[in-house]
């Protein structure tokens, strides 16, 4: 299939860019200097994009690519790919869900036990050198908290089932009720905040759920709650969260994800209720070679007119 | 109109309970519960403070402590030895806030009919979370990468290296008693397997069982250290150990800073014969081996475990529980049985 060629959006994984070399004639967005010089180039040979959280497939690269016919994206979110004009058009879309769901979980549990046991601030008080001048102080315990989950998709009941084994009662916001689990379904947000002690957002991101924690959230949430988010940065309303925590109304937050990967906000920096990770929710050596695998697969199905695997749109 | 009323006199002062009608309870060091809660113990019982005395110890025990019954003391202070029990003939109960024991000489207590009375099951939650919450750490390198964005280094360096997945892998628990048992609970739900090694085969679980901890460790992922400390865990992590859990294993240590043999480890740690470590426990606590802060793949915690608000009110009703029920000729609440 090399006669075949793919756009590659970003340098999102080494693994897959050889294993696109190999199949495809592969284009890397990244190696054009300018769009335009891009465009010149390829627009007219270009039958199937690799995009990921970073660069997806917006209107106008899906208007310039008269040949597209599938957008197989490294990532389960699809807000970077414009799936309205995805589908006007007849262009497939493939993401990566199922594999990555464990990675985002475990992130997620990690971030809870991290932010109400102090586990990096324990971290730095040993490398600082600070125990010798007395013991750590005493934090919260984690097993039996309140967990409200936003979201109950996949990765929202994988965070559930984790958060069981610890006795957290699960309750949850989600766009329907799901009768077949024994979680506690609430019809709105604010009422899901007011009734857990750690809020966690593991939706997708869309035009409703845009900044679906605002201020009104995080006041419901309280100055003893915790936020946790790895779903997408524009989730939260990140200038409302982060005077929320400098200024004691929020009692910590847990953050994978930020509006402007990789701009963190520094007044988060010297906060010690606060856990902060560069989007590494499904950054694992394993998990990314199986993301990698399935959108090859996606691809390789699409040319061979044969079903995809896990077709979006 | 000003009256001179005749003043009835105010009533005679309720008696102060003096402390020495409450009974004694002798305490070499403040446990660290003492430090928040220590007037629950003070109103209760006649505390004997050895450590506020300008006496040496053993000078304060043999004047001040002969018709003392019960002692109260924890894993920090000086080891309860035989010598020191000597000095006490009145002594029936040790009461450690601790679920350690290696602090206290059981011998010598079990020679003089002395009961134990220890944390029991207070906190084996809290110690089970921190151990899950220590390896995620170290898996998905949570401290590592909050370091890496706190300086900058996201914006300007690019991606964080990639971790290790979870799920799948094979936890081998190092003793399987309540905290391990709770560990197991929790990284089920990861869709971790469970092996262990413990004194005993323990029937109410299906894990598998190996015989020694050489073999477990050959056969596991992750080495999660859950045991007591005694003669025969002493250094029981020893080189050998870590050699066969190998260069992707990684060890979490939230039972005593001795079962491992501290030196062997960092060693490994250094030279990249193991993958990684999560240690909330060291052989000279404070004093952490300063080569660890060099390393990104090592999370380090001061013997935190057991620091949370609802575990130092547990055992605090345990404890006054405990001594109480010792005066009152009941049943102690968590004793130690004799194995």
């Amino acid at each position: 299939m090399d006669s075949i060629t793919v756009l590659m959006t970003s340098p999102m994984s080494d693994y897959l860019e050889n294993q696109l070399k190999d199949r495809f004639n592969l284009v890397k967005l990244w190696t054009y200097s300018s769009k335009t010089d891009f465009f010149k180039h390829n627009s007219h040979s270009i039958r199937a994009i690799v995009g990921n959280t970073k660069i997806g497939a917006d209107a106008e690269l899906i208007d310039s690519l008269p040949e597209l016919e599938i957008v197989s994206s490294y990532s389960v979110g699809l807000d970077k790919i414009d799936l309205r004009k995805c589908q006007e058009k007849g262009i497939r879309v493939t993401n990566t869900p199922d594999v990555l769901t464990d990675d985002v979980a475990d992130v997620a549990m990690g971030l809870m036990l991290a932010v109400v046991r102090r586990v990096c601030e324990c971290d730095r008080f040993v490398r600082r050198g600070l125990w010798p001048k007395g013991d750590f102080r005493l934090t919260n315990k984690f097993s039996g908290m309140q967990v409200g989950i936003v979201g109950l998709g996949r990765i929202g009941s994988a965070i559930a089932k984790r958060a069981e084994a610890f006795g957290c009662p699960i309750s949850y916001y989600s766009r329907s009720e799901k009768p077949e689990t024994n979680y506690k379904y609430f019809s709105n947000i604010i009422d899901l905040a007011v009734n857990c002690q750690i809020l966690v957002v593991a939706c997708a991101l869309t035009e409703e759920t845009h900044h679906i924690v605002n201020r009104e959230v995080i006041d419901a949430l309280g100055p003893e709650g915790i936020l946790i988010n790895i779903g997408r940065g524009s989730h939260i309303d990140e200038p409302e969260l982060v005077s929320a925590l400098l200024e004691g109304r929020l009692g910590g937050a847990g953050l994978d994800v930020f509006e402007n990967e990789p701009e963190v906000p520094e007044q988060l920096f010297g906060l010690e209720n606060v856990v902060l990770m560069p989007h590494v929710g499904s950054d694992t050596v394993e998990t990314t070679d199986a993301m990698a695998d399935l959108v090859i697969k996606n691809l390789e199905a699409h040319f061979l007119k044969k079903p995809l695997l896990t077709p979006v749109v | 109109m000003a009256s001179d009323q005749a003043t009835t006199p105010p009533p005679p002062p309720l008696p102060e309970i003096q402390s020495h009608d409450l009974s004694q309870v002798i305490v070499l060091h403040p446990p660290p519960v003492f430090n928040y809660f220590m007037d629950l113990f003070s109103k209760k019982f006649h505390l004997l403070k050895a450590w506020e005395s300008p006496l040496p110890l053993h000078e304060f025990l043999t004047n001040h402590a002969h018709s003392a019954q019960a002692m109260l003391c924890s894993g920090t202070g000086p080891s309860i030895s035989a010598d020191i029990i000597r000095l006490l003939p009145s002594l029936r109960l040790v009461a450690t806030t601790s679920a350690g024991l290696n602090h206290i000489d059981l011998t010598e207590c079990r020679n003089r009919g002395i009961s134990i009375a220890n944390a029991g099951e207070a906190f084996s939650e809290d110690v089970a979370d921190l151990a899950v919450g220590l390896l995620i750490d170290v898996f998905r390198k949570v401290s590592a990468s909050d370091r890496y964005v706190r300086h900058g280094l996201w914006a300007t360096k690019g991606d964080y290296p990639l971790g290790s997945k979870l799920g799948g892998k094979r936890i081998g628990i190092v003793g399987l008693g309540s905290i391990g048992f709770q560990v197991a609970k929790r990284l089920e739900a990861f869709g971790c397997n469970i092996s262990y090694n413990s004194r005993k085969r323990k029937d109410f679980v299906s894990y598998p069982f190996y015989t020694n901890v050489c073999e477990l460790a050959a056969n596991s992922d992750v080495l999660i250290i859950c045991c007591g400390l005694t003669e025969q865990t002493r250094h029981m992590i020893n080189r050998e150990v870590l050699l066969a859990l190998g260069k992707e294993g990684v060890i979490v240590n939230i039972g005593r800073g001795a079962i491992i043999h501290e030196k062997e480890l960092v060693q490994c740690l250094v030279q990249g014969e193991i993958g990684g470590a999560g240690l909330d426990v060291f052989e000279n606590e404070p004093d952490v081996p300063k080569e660890l802060f060099e390393l990104d793949n090592v999370v380090l915690a001061p013997h935190m475990a057991v620091f949370t608000t609802e575990s130092f009110e547990d055992l605090c009703d345990l404890m006054i529980g405990n001594l109480e029920a010792f005066f009152s000729k009941k049943p102690l609440l968590s004793p130690v049985m004799n194995e």
